[in-house]
């Protein structure tokens, strides 16, 4: 049994012309057992930045919890929101102050910042960041995200087809994965106009 | 003969190609001699060059596994039997199809479940087809379910401890009514009227149970085959795929649906789930 594949996740960022959209499945199971069809992935640090968290659920929420601190704490500090970059250095750091007994989670986070330059990085549980200027991919069915992802991804789209884009690959991707899929939600962030939208998925 | 070109693309079913020649040759002779189950089961399986073959068998099992993630069930009452699957195949958690068919017609009044290793199903079940046929042209008359099942479970007896992975239901029509009986590759064999195999039979048990009642009529009863089925694929990742359900009576069975699990989820629920009604954040 491996941790990382307890609750099964699926979650992808895509980034555009000015705009960034990410998106994850609704499945909160336990191994083969699904309990939930409800459970979000992506958590909103504020109206430009969003974060992915997939692997143990218990650790994605916790971590969630500790980012809302920590990224209160800066806006009482600096009267500003985060930058996605500081931000995404600011999860590798904390990932990294538990190297010896980590937190099983992969994030990925997606935002655009103050000019509207879209940002996207992946991590491993340890806080090893990727940064990408395309797509990155995380959860329980890799293989066939990257694999949609890598064939249907075009640069500089707007955000009505880079949310095409991402919902299609999100959907079929998690067709080929058992542990995660039961419908899926995408964020699509962009300067003047950002949307959220629920996607039926297949419910097996 | 014509057998002897098939006999070098299935090495193992030499042994009852033999058999097959040699029971054509009986019937052309008009000899009524019935096969024996020592017989039919010789097949000819290289062994792997291993001093312990239970431990090396033990070992293959878990290493080629392909257990396909399964929901399958079936049911006696009034009007017949019932029988219903899914259609899922999966590596792990990898789906690797959507489209098995995971119901072996082995003839008109005959009907084999598929839940466990693919290969070991595919294989042995169509052997059991082959060893009904021969069983008819023999014998002259249609086997029992009973007498079917009992070779595919001494089959599955005389491979015991050697890691096949195999769990089965036998369905049919035959003079004394309907029956089902359970075999799987332990070598058991059960008569029963409510069965459900795979990984996702609980959850097909749960409303099996709930809504079974003997005195139903064949549109109910085909119904809940269908929700038992749709269910399970619902709850249990590794099933899914498409619901087919098989209805048997006195003059054979017949296929009544075939419905893809993304239709009925949203035709039993176009609202929405319970499971996403109570917000888990």
């Amino acid at each position: 049994m491996s941790i990382s594949t307890y609750n099964g996740a699926a979650i992808i960022a895509m980034s555009g012309k000015d705009c960034v959209a990410i998106g994850c499945d609704l499945r909160l199971g336990i191994q083969n057992q699904t309990l939930a069809t409800d459970f979000k992935k992506v958590y909103k640090i504020h109206d430009r930045l969003y974060l992915g968290l997939a692997g143990l659920a218990t650790d994605a929420l916790t971590l969630n919890q500790r980012f809302q601190f920590k990224h209160n704490m800066y806006k009482l500090r600096e009267e500003r929101n985060m930058n996605p970059a500081t931000f995404a250095h600011m999860v590798s750091k904390t990932l990294y102050e538990k190297r010896f007994g980590p937190y099983f989670v992969e994030p990925v986070i997606a935002g655009i910042d103050d000019d509207g330059t879209p940002y996207i990085t992946g991590m491993d549980s340890l806080g090893a960041m990727e940064t990408s200027k395309d797509f990155m991919v995380a959860g329980t069915a890799p293989n066939s995200l990257w694999g949609v992802c890598e064939s249907f991804y075009r640069p500089n789209l707007g955000p009505e087809e880079l949310f095409e884009t991402i919902s299609q690959c999100l959907l079929s991707g998690v067709d080929r994965d058992a542990l995660s899929g039961w419908g899926a939600v995408v964020y699509v962030i962009a300067k003047d106009k950002s949307f959220v939208k629920t996607l039926k998925g297949r419910m097996d | 003969m014509a057998v002897s070109s098939w006999r070098m693309d299935v090495p193992g079913l030499d042994g009852k190609c033999g058999q097959a020649s040699r029971a054509a040759a009986d019937l052309a002779l008009g000899q009524d001699a019935l096969l024996t189950n020592a017989e039919v089961t010789q097949a000819n399986f290289p062994l792997p060059a291993v001093q312990n073959l239970d431990h090396f068998g033990k070992k293959v099992e878990d290493l080629v596994k392909p257990d396909h993630g399964t929901t399958t069930l079936g049911f006696i009452f009034k009007n017949g039997v019932i029988i219903a699957v899914d259609s899922r195949a999966s590596q792990g958690s990898y789906v690797s199809s959507q489209t098995v068919k995971k119901v072996i017609e082995i003839n008109p009044y005959l009907l084999g479940t598929m839940a466990g290793g693919a290969a070991d199903c595919a294989f042995w079940q169509r052997n059991l087809g082959m060893q009904c046929r021969m069983f008819e042209l023999k014998n002259k008359k249609r086997i029992t379910v009973c007498a079917a099942s009992k070779m595919l479970a001494n089959t599955m007896y005389s491979y015991k401890g050697m890691g096949l992975s195999m769990g089965s239901m036998v369905a049919g029509w035959d003079p004394s009514g309907p029956a089902i009986y359970y075999v799987d590759s332990d070598g058991q064999r059960t008569k029963g009227t409510i069965f459900s195999v795979g990984s996702g039979s609980l959850y097909a048990y749960g409303v099996l149970d709930q809504g079974y009642k003997w005195d139903m009529d064949i549109e109910t009863a085909v119904e809940l085959g269908q929700r038992a089925i749709y269910h399970a694929q619902f709850r249990d990742a590794v099933s899914g795929g498409t619901c087919s359900v098989y209805h048997i009576t006195q003059s054979g069975w017949v296929k009544l649906r075939g419905n893809n699990h993304y239709d009925l989820h949203y035709q039993y629920y176009p609202d929405g789930h319970a499971t996403s009604a109570n917000s888990v954040i």
